[in-house]
């Protein structure tokens, strides 16, 4: 199971990668694989908040929807227009060409709440 | 509960990574590693094979199990010659669907091959229905099925037997293959030229390897599922059951009212004199998104159906599904909009099947 050292995580099998006040969100490696071959991702707006566990958008695998959950707080600065056309990125890439969206940190405070590899792999084993 | 069974091939889907799923009683692949888009287009393309082995399948024989089929089964089995197969179903009394099914005619009787999720029920109904001169035996742990799907798998099959592989669609030769005796036949649930094997779990591991070691990519049932609703192939469980019946679901072609009575006759008659309320239509989406089972469908704000299958298809990369759509909107060409977590999004009634240009009849 590839679990990078240098990413969060949350318990929603999200991964985080902070970068000075913004994150970057995508789907663990764990994730994409339960949900097999993703087809379809449906985002949210530019400038849409959201509080840590809002929806911001679902992820349609060929046999199952999930719902992506706000890992953070934050504004949505930037969406992966890139999963519009190949969502399998996710699949093939989960934690570089399969992010989903950037997030404007609204509570860097939160960051400590998320799990980092070691705690993550632990949730699955 | 008891255990789900596993089929000959399961060590060997492990082996090869598949992802593994309780289906019907059964720990089936549902995806190998390559992913469905990669066995979507081997099918399509060239060819693929499936571990069907959860299939049920019943031997029926016996001096009357010709009337006896008539009677349980809306096809005309009178047309059956010994070498033919038949796309059938089973009904209730109120034209209800109790299983669809593929009746085959050997010299000595019929072989039956139903639904995995409905061997009990099926067998408790024919039993219930059977004259004492007809014997009804389960062999569904006897037997394991590979089915060899898409435009190579003729030529791939060859390598492999002397047997005559121009069969007709729809009919079947006892063959050897790899060394083994088998049934096979020339049908399948993709809508490419293809092959099913039955054949003894012990020899099904031969073909499988062989077949694998020969480039044929394995698929699961994920992919199965695609490949069926592209060619708006009914499932039971989903697109047809005891609360459906055969016109509604536009299986006219396989009811067959001009032979004597048999279970369901009248109401399917009046169904189709009168019209159904309803028809099983294929619809694609307009929009980005996936339709799934029960989703609603509405037209102009009123609520009109609901899907009964769903997908992304792999080869018009869009949404498609089918749905039950209520007498009077089931219009090729009607707007409609699929309910998706409470969203309207645009679809359109098109003419089935979403693949037209197949291998089916090469």
């Amino acid at each position: 199971m590839n679990i990078p050292e240098n990413l969060k995580y949350s318990p929603e099998h999200e991964w985080i990668k902070v970068d000075g006040d913004c994150a970057y969100i995508g789907i663990t490696d764990f994730a994409q694989g339960e949900l097999g071959d993703i087809v379809f991702v449906e985002f949210p707006e530019i400038g849409d908040s959201f509080s840590i566990g809002d929806v911001f958008g679902t992820v349609e695998a060929v046999k199952t929807v999930a719902d992506l959950f706000a890992p953070i707080s934050g504004e949505v600065i930037e969406i992966n227009d890139s999963l519009e056309d190949s969502p399998e990125l996710i699949n093939t890439d989960a934690y570089n060409d399969g992010w989903i969206i950037k997030l404007k940190v609204t509570n860097r405070d939160e960051f400590d709440t998320l799990l980092d590899a070691t705690s993550y792999k632990g949730l699955l084993s | 509960m008891s255990e789900n069974i596993k089929t000959a091939l399961y060590d060997i889907h492990v082996e090869l990574g598949a992802k593994i799923v309780p289906f019907a009683g059964y720990e089936m692949p549902v995806t190998y590693p390559n992913g469905i888009q990669a066995e979507h287009q081997a099918v399509r393309n060239l060819a693929g094979m499936f571990d069907v082995s959860h299939m049920g399948e019943f031997w029926i024989a016996g001096d009357e199990a010709l009337p006896f089929l008539q009677h349980v089964t809306i096809n005309d089995v009178s047309k059956l010659e010994v070498g033919d197969a038949q796309y059938s179903a089973m009904c209730y009394e109120d034209g209800g669907i109790v299983d669809d099914l593929i009746l085959y005619r050997k010299p000595d009787g019929y072989f039956m091959v139903i639904n995995a999720s409905n061997i009990d029920k099926d067998l408790e109904w024919l039993i219930k229905h059977k004259p004492e001169n007809v014997n009804i035996e389960n062999h569904s742990e006897r037997y394991s099925l590979v089915a060899l799907q898409g435009p190579k798998s003729r030529e791939i099959l060859s390598q492999f037997t002397d047997a005559d592989l121009n069969l007709m669609f729809y009919s079947y030769a006892d063959a050897t293959i790899c060394g083994h005796s088998v049934m096979l036949s020339r049908t399948g649930y993709t809508g490419e030229l293809g092959f099913e094997i039955y054949a003894s779990n012990e020899a099904i591991i031969d073909i499988w390897k062989a077949f694998l070691d020969d480039g044929v990519v394995p698929c699961g049932l994920a992919t199965r599922d695609i490949l069926r609703m592209e060619m708006k192939y009914c499932l039971y469980g989903n697109d047809i059951d005891h609360t459906t019946n055969p016109i509604e679901a536009g299986l006219s072609w396989i009811t067959d009212f001009s032979k004597d009575d048999f279970i369901g006759k009248s109401v399917l008659l009046s169904t189709k004199e009168n019209k159904p309320m309803r028809r099983l239509v294929t619809f694609e989406l307009n929009e980005r998104g996936i339709p799934r089972h029960d989703y609603r469908i509405h037209l102009d704000g009123e609520d009109v159906g609901f899907v009964t299958s769903g997908t992304q298809s792999m080869s018009l990369k869009k949404g498609i599904g089918m749905a039950y759509i209520d007498k009077g909107f089931a219009k090729v060409g009607n707007a409609i909009e699929v309910m998706i977590r409470n969203k309207p999004v645009s679809a359109t009634i098109v003419k089935p099947p979403f693949v037209k240009e197949t291998s089916i009849l090469n």
